[in-house]
């Protein structure tokens, strides 16, 4: 296994503080969306091959991919959104503050949730006998990089009583990467948010004990990064160098 | 105090008793050097009874356990992130890979989000085949962890007998899909290959030799003494504690919430197969060993209807822009493409060529979203986060494995009871640390 000191790692990706301090110092969590500008995920992809500067003639390199928003989604949202979401605006009154937005996708509910509000919905969802979201299926991190909070945290909660599904989503910057932690409410997600702290570097506060889980504890910056690179060698066959699959050439 | 067995004589030291005396307590006093003694033991990750390369850090107060740390990490491979840097279709090679006890419900989970992604269902027939192959991989999950689980309890019989019975499961992939274990038989819009001719026979023969095996179980460990005695009341755990820690599978069933997804949030047509859902009520090891077993047989009963249901037609989905075109066929040199196609693309037709090559090398574009896939694998919810941006590669892909979230009930179980009881909590567990740490 390559030592830290041996890896390329980029700038950004490692905190220069470990968890323990981050969650010592922290002050009170500010709304992290901005309402106004709910920036698209993701980077725009500028040609088919991830070549420039070859006079390409073909009009493939030329191809533009936007970065992608995900639609808020319209009264009514089908199914038993509507009713969750109903159950949750009175459970919760602050709900409309709290949930920034809804989307509906692919039969999926995703609320969009303001991380000074993340613990009150979560606490409604779950106790609220209208909702009963018992188990939280599963906490992981998504990192879009490129928008302008690129980290996102990312909660699977099931209700085993009305077998519903919800998805939680907070938004944080690499400068600010703070979300208040689920423990508190949802034991299981001990080592899931220690999981997407090592891997993400989303510091949950309130958690028990934030450290590494998966990679050794003296790792430099978090892995599934957008901007940590895969790492490898290049290979040599038959004469040739093949260079390491993340620096290959690729179809974007 | 004098005792027959413990005798004493005065010298002129002082009074001296002899090794075999259960006196010992008087002579020292009362105290007991064990008591005031907090012995920290490491184990692992490198143990043959810790279920692979897990470790566990026990604080022991003579034989109990007071406190208990799991340490996992040690087969972390980077599969979520490495699926990141290929198609579509290869991330089902990265992630059959991550719990290589279930890789059939692996390779099934991600397809089905990927499915889900783009808006299209697997003809029936592959669906067919996909829950004949993930309940044969039930078997072959739950045979490896009756036999690993039956070692660690020293109990070397079942160890031979499940990998016995697991090898004909095994058999089956092999025969299937080619392989024995990192199958990448199920792809992203039906499976790799139909079944192969004769496969009716031969696995109504491999149904009868597991009836038999199970069989074989039953006359050797249900209900014998030393097997009960080292399992019951040992690991409980409720359904309360369960569901805070996220516990799902046989050990929530053997709790006795009868929470299986096949029932509770039917996929790929299980609501239409008659089984049931096993359960139990006491939540302990030997519950959990009961739970597995009968689902076992319930596993058996599936594959019969499956195989009575298949009907011929095809396995993947009729779309030139995700199926790749080639049907793989089995050469004098292995498997391959079949020779039709290679001679079609060779010789007749540039653009099919064309095509398959891109099909093969861009892969497909999957348009951007995100979606939550579950299925119910042996150990519990697995669960596959699936987020596209549009490209042709996956953005993100989490996987929710259930082998890492029960881990979190090691402490729960082993606190306050026998270090010997640890190893059979956790053998109850059945983690499985490729897909724990993935």
């Amino acid at each position: 296994m390559g030592g830290p000191v041996e890896r390329p790692v980029p700038d950004d990706a490692a905190p220069d503080q470990n968890a323990a301090d981050i969650v010592g110092s922290t002050p009170a969590p500010e709304s992290t969306i901005d309402r106004q500008t709910d920036s698209p995920y993701g980077v725009e992809h500028k040609g088919m091959f991830g070549v420039s500067g070859s006079g390409d003639t073909t009009g493939f390199g030329g191809l533009v991919r936007e970065p992608w928003t995900p639609p808020g989604a319209e009264r009514p949202y089908g199914g038993y959104f509507d009713d969750l979401v109903d159950a949750l605006y009175a459970a919760y009154p602050q709900a409309g503050e709290a949930i920034s937005k809804v989307v509906v996708d692919r039969d999926e509910l995703t609320l969009h949730i303001a991380r000074e509000h993340l613990i009150g919905v979560a606490t409604a969802l779950r106790n609220d006998p209208a909702l009963r979201f018992e188990l939280c299926s599963s906490v992981s991190g998504v990192d879009y990089l490129g928008s302008q909070h690129r980290l996102h945290s990312v909660a699977h909660l099931t209700s085993m009583t009305y077998r519903r599904r919800v998805r939680i989503e907070v938004q944080v910057s690499v400068e600010d990467p703070h979300v208040p932690s689920l423990t508190g409410l949802y034991p299981t997600a001990d080592w899931q948010e220690r999981e997407t702290y090592d891997l993400f570097g989303i510091v949950y506060d309130g958690h028990p004990s934030l450290t590494r889980i998966l990679m050794p504890d003296d790792w430099d910056g978090h892995p599934q990064r957008k901007d940590y690179p895969l790492g490898g060698i290049p290979v040599q066959y038959k004469g040739a160098t093949i260079p390491p699959p993340d620096e290959r050439r690729a179809y974007k | 105090m004098t005792d027959a067995y413990a005798p004493s004589r005065g010298t002129t030291e002082g009074r001296v008793y002899n090794l075999s005396g259960g006196d010992w307590d008087t002579v020292l006093g009362g105290t007991d050097p064990i008591e005031e003694e907090r012995l920290v033991l490491n184990m692992g990750p490198q143990h043959p009874s810790t279920h692979g390369v897990l470790r566990l850090v026990l604080e022991l107060d003579g034989e109990t356990v007071t406190d208990a740390r799991v340490v996992v990490g040690y087969l972390h491979t980077g599969i979520e992130k490495n699926t990141e840097y290929r198609t579509w279709t290869q991330g089902v090679t990265f992630l059959t890979r991550a719990d290589y006890l279930s890789p059939m419900f692996n390779e099934t989970v991600y397809c089905l989000g990927v499915e889900k992604l783009l808006g299209v269902t697997a003809p029936e027939r592959a669906n067919l085949i996909r829950v004949l192959m993930m309940e044969v991989n039930r078997l072959s999950s739950h045979w490896v962890w009756l036999a690993t689980g039956g070692m660690e309890l020293g109990a070397l019989t079942a160890m031979t007998n499940g990998f016995r019975a697991r090898e004909k499961c095994l058999d089956v992939f092999e025969m299937i899909s080619g392989l024995r274990m990192n199958h990448a038989y199920i792809r992203p819009g039906g499976v790799a290959q139909d079944l192969p001719e004769g496969y009716d026979e031969k696995l109504r023969e491999f149904i009868k030799g597991q009836h038999e095996e199970l069989r074989g179980v039953d006359k050797l460990l249900t209900g014998q003494a030393i097997w009960v005695n080292r399992l019951k009341n040992v690991g409980w755990i409720g359904v309360e504690g369960c569901i805070s820690l996220g516990i799902t599978g046989p050990l929530l069933r053997a709790a006795g919430l009868p929470w299986d997804m096949r029932k509770t949030e039917p996929y790929l047509g299980y609501e239409t197969f008659d089984f049931e859902v096993p359960t139990d009520d006491r939540g302990d090891s030997y519950s959990r060993f009961l739970v597995r077993v009968a689902e076992m047989h319930e596993s058996l009963k599936i594959i019969e209807q499956v195989l009575d249901r298949l009907e011929p037609g095809p396995t993947m989905i009729d779309d030139p822009k995700i199926a790749w075109p080639a049907k793989l066929s089995l050469g004098p040199d292995g498997l391959g493409n079949s020779l039709e196609h290679v001679q079609r693309i060779m010789n007749t037709s540039m653009e099919s060529l064309i095509h398959h090559f891109k099909l093969v090398t861009e892969g497909f574009r999957v348009p951007p979203g995100q979606v939550y896939t579950k299925v119910e694998s042996p150990r519990g919810e697995l669960g596959a986060h699936v987020v596209s941006d549009g490209g042709t590669r996956p953005y993100r892909v989490h996987f929710r494995e259930p082998s890492f979230i029960n881990l979190q009930g090691v402490a729960t179980m082993a606190i306050g009871g026998l270090v010997a009881d640890v190893i059979a909590s956790v053998a109850s567990i059945d983690p499985v640390m490729g897909g724990c740490d993935r």
